[in-house]
């Protein structure tokens, strides 16, 4: 068995070091191109959202590379996403593509279920195994998320430009190829180190933007124009809203294993704009942006791809929300035929509103 | 004209526009030309006008904005190059002080601005549709008849507006067709889109903004009475044209070159008057670095390469 799965921002350095800390073959997506959007964009419903078109283009290039099986999430709705593995699979039946999918559904509190598909995939192995194999993937994917974190708070203090993002990809690189939990953290540690020397004074103040909106248009980069490191070498400090550590324990973990509660902590947030679940991250975008302004950022920019249910929602909420918080806020709806350039205006242009609103409150 | 001033050029999909204002703002020269899918050509052809009429100002600063700001800022020697939603708003609160709501409708890009205390506290841009913009206004023109200056006159003469399904472009125009063969006026035609084409423009672009006068109106489409009309009417407010409603942009890239020289105090990077002699060049070769296959443009001058863009990962960025 060859496996594969949609690429997510880095998320595919953990899982390959799971699956292959279990002996499993594993096959990744190359990095998505314009051409792993044209393969997408040509053989997915128009009006699909980009997360779709996107995971068709990494599947088709995958099978090009010699995967056989495809691991992808299910879901339960309102948001789309939850029927992506089997429209997916039709699809690329329809096209004649020879491969198995399996498709994981959320447990709900029954982690039997999980561990039936996680056996389809693995086989029956020792206990130790995959304990051995989920600290690996653990490890990298909170290294990971250090990583970004860092990078983003020191992007807008770089002594010259792509310094940061250099010492980046280094990084990541000797991260997917540690095969320890050790390794991680030395790579990680040497990393950090790296990153903190290419920046000069890092204590002046900088204007600081919020990043919400959909987990896939806010964790991969090559679908939302870059949007962070641009936002960073206009000298913003950015902070995200998800992070795949979080995201992973909150929709993953917990929902194996009910025991552990989730936290309420976004329906809290955005009660008084919204209190009801409307699939995707409609609750969290309006949470992230209330808790921002409390925390004085400057701004907030949604990221959504055009077409998303909970995100238009989310949208159609924010102007009240940017209002009543004072925060000002600015919504980019992204699809296939998105120009950077056309986004690099917007991106200004927001960069320039929100440092005249910081000169003028001062 | 003699002394020094600001050059602010404004390169747009549809019109490049170029304005030199004296150190106050005073506007001292302007000039609207169609960019014809050629930008170099149309700085080029506006710096050769200007030069004419205002060759021996000497210029202090240059700033550049619209799509193609970049590039007009390589060939000129820009000292201050910013987008177009900052330029319009700066020439909107320099030209009416306290405005609080910019419309703004080019060619295909329209946007609308919220300032409050002369500060920019929101703005949009349309995104997926470029219905209502110039370019649409002057295929309809076109496709009546009518001189483009001549449409938006016409549909003050209106006696009943006919409704026009204004969500998208194609769809529109399919409803004016038929509004014609049932036998419309053709002013009642026109008033009937210029009020579907603001609803639209409300709808989308101005969608959950606070619309506060004083609101002005500039942009190419300002020029179309029908337009400022069918605005007023659905906003229940007197909308204003400023006196140079063409080269806002133009005009507002121009006050920030002169905020830039207060800044900065240094020599401008003006390449003058004389380098549009020179012999400016674009050559696009497709890298085959990666998958990505990036379009990198490389400019030169006189066959020196100046500039190089377009590369996703910045390798070509670097001369």
């Amino acid at each position: 068995m060859k496996l594969t799965f949609a690429r997510l921002g880095n998320f595919h350095i953990a899982a390959k070091a799971l699956f292959e800390a279990l002996g499993i073959d594993v096959v990744l997506p190359p990095p998505p191109t314009k051409r792993t959007m044209s393969l997408g964009s040509l053989n997915s419903p128009e009006f699909a959202c980009l997360p779709l078109k996107m995971n068709i283009g990494n599947y088709l290039e995958a099978l090009e590379k010699g995967a056989d099986t495809i691991v992808m999430v299910g879901g339960i709705g309102p948001c789309r996403l939850g029927l992506y593995g089997e429209v997916q699979r039709q699809i690329l039946e329809g096209i004649g593509c020879d491969f198995k999918m399996i498709v994981v559904e959320p447990p709900q509190g029954r982690p039997d279920r999980v561990f039936r598909q996680l056996f389809e995939i693995t086989g029956a192995q020792r206990i130790s195994q995959y304990v051995g194999a989920l600290r690996l993937g653990w490890s990298k994917l909170t290294a990971i998320d250090s990583l970004e974190k860092l990078a983003l708070r020191l992007r807008p203090f770089e002594e010259s430009k792509g310094d940061i993002s250099f010492a980046y990809e280094a990084t990541l690189k000797r991260i997917d190829e540690a095969g320890s939990p050790k390794e991680v953290a030395s790579a990680l540690e040497n990393g950090q180190a790296a990153m903190k020397s290419a920046c000069k004074k890092t204590d002046s103040d900088k204007p600081g933007i919020g990043i919400v909106g959909e987990v896939f248009m806010v964790l991969e980069p090559f679908a939302n124009c870059e949007i962070e490191k641009r936002l960073g070498e206009m000298g913003v400090v950015v902070h995200r809203s998800i992070y795949l550590s979080d995201w992973v324990m909150e929709h993953v973990v917990k929902d194996v294993f009910r025991i552990l509660r989730k936290s309420k902590l976004p329906y809290e947030l955005a009660r008084p704009y919204l209190c009801h679940f409307v699939g995707g991250h409609g609750v969290e975008t309006i949470a992230s942006t209330v808790d921002y302004a409390r925390q004085g950022l400057d701004g907030v920019i949604q990221v959504a791809p055009f077409t998303c249910m909970p995100e238009i929602i989310a949208q159609d909420l924010l102007p009240t929300v940017s209002r009543d918080l004072g925060i000002p806020v600015m919504t980019l709806v992204l699809d296939e035929h998105s120009s950077g350039t056309g986004v690099l205006t917007r991106l200004e242009a927001f960069v320039d509103l929100v440092r005249m609103s910081r000169r003028s409150r001062r | 004209m003699a002394g020094s001033g600001y050059l602010g050029v404004d390169v747009g999909s549809v019109s490049t526009n170029l304005v030199l204002i004296d150190e106050r703002g005073v506007l001292q020269e302007k000039l609207y030309l169609r960019t014809q899918g050629d930008p170099i050509s149309a700085v080029k052809e506006g710096m050769r006008r200007l030069a004419a009429v205002a060759g021996d100002t000497e210029i202090l600063g240059v700033g550049t904005s619209g799509s193609g700001r970049k590039l007009a800022g390589v060939i000129l020697g820009a000292d201050c190059i910013k987008n177009e939603i900052t330029a319009h708003a700066v020439a909107a609160n320099c030209r009416v002080p306290g405005v609080q709501t910019v419309i703004e409708i080019g060619g295909q890009d329209s946007k609308i601005i919220i300032l409050r205390q002369g500060i920019v506290i929101d703005f949009a841009m349309n995104t997926v549709c470029a219905a209502g913009t110039g370019s649409f206004l002057e295929q309809q023109a076109a496709r009546l008849g009518i001189a483009i200056d001549q449409f938006g006159k016409l549909a003050l003469g209106a006696v009943t507006p006919v409704r026009i399904a204004g969500r998208c472009a194609v769809f529109a125009e399919s409803d004016m067709i038929h509004k014609q063969q049932m036998g419309h006026r053709i002013e009642d035609i026109i008033s009937g889109l210029c009020e579907a084409l603001v609803r639209n423009y409300l709808n989308n672009v101005g969608k959950g903004k606070i619309i506060e006068p004083p609101v002005v109106f500039q942009g190419g489409v300002a020029a179309n009475a029908g337009m400022k009309a069918a605005f007023e009417k659905e906003l229940g407010t007197q909308v204003i044209v400023p006196e140079h409603y063409d080269v806002m942009g133009a005009l507002g890239a121009a006050l920030m070159a002169i905020e830039e020289k207060n800044r900065k105090d240094g020599q401008s990077a003006f390449r003058g008057f004389a380098a549009l002699n020179r012999d400016y060049a674009t050559r696009t070769f497709e890298c085959k670095g990666c998958p990505n296959l990036c379009e990198i443009v490389n400019i030169t001058m006189d066959n020196e390469t100046i500039a190089r863009w377009g590369s996703r990962c910045g390798r070509w960025d670097s001369l």
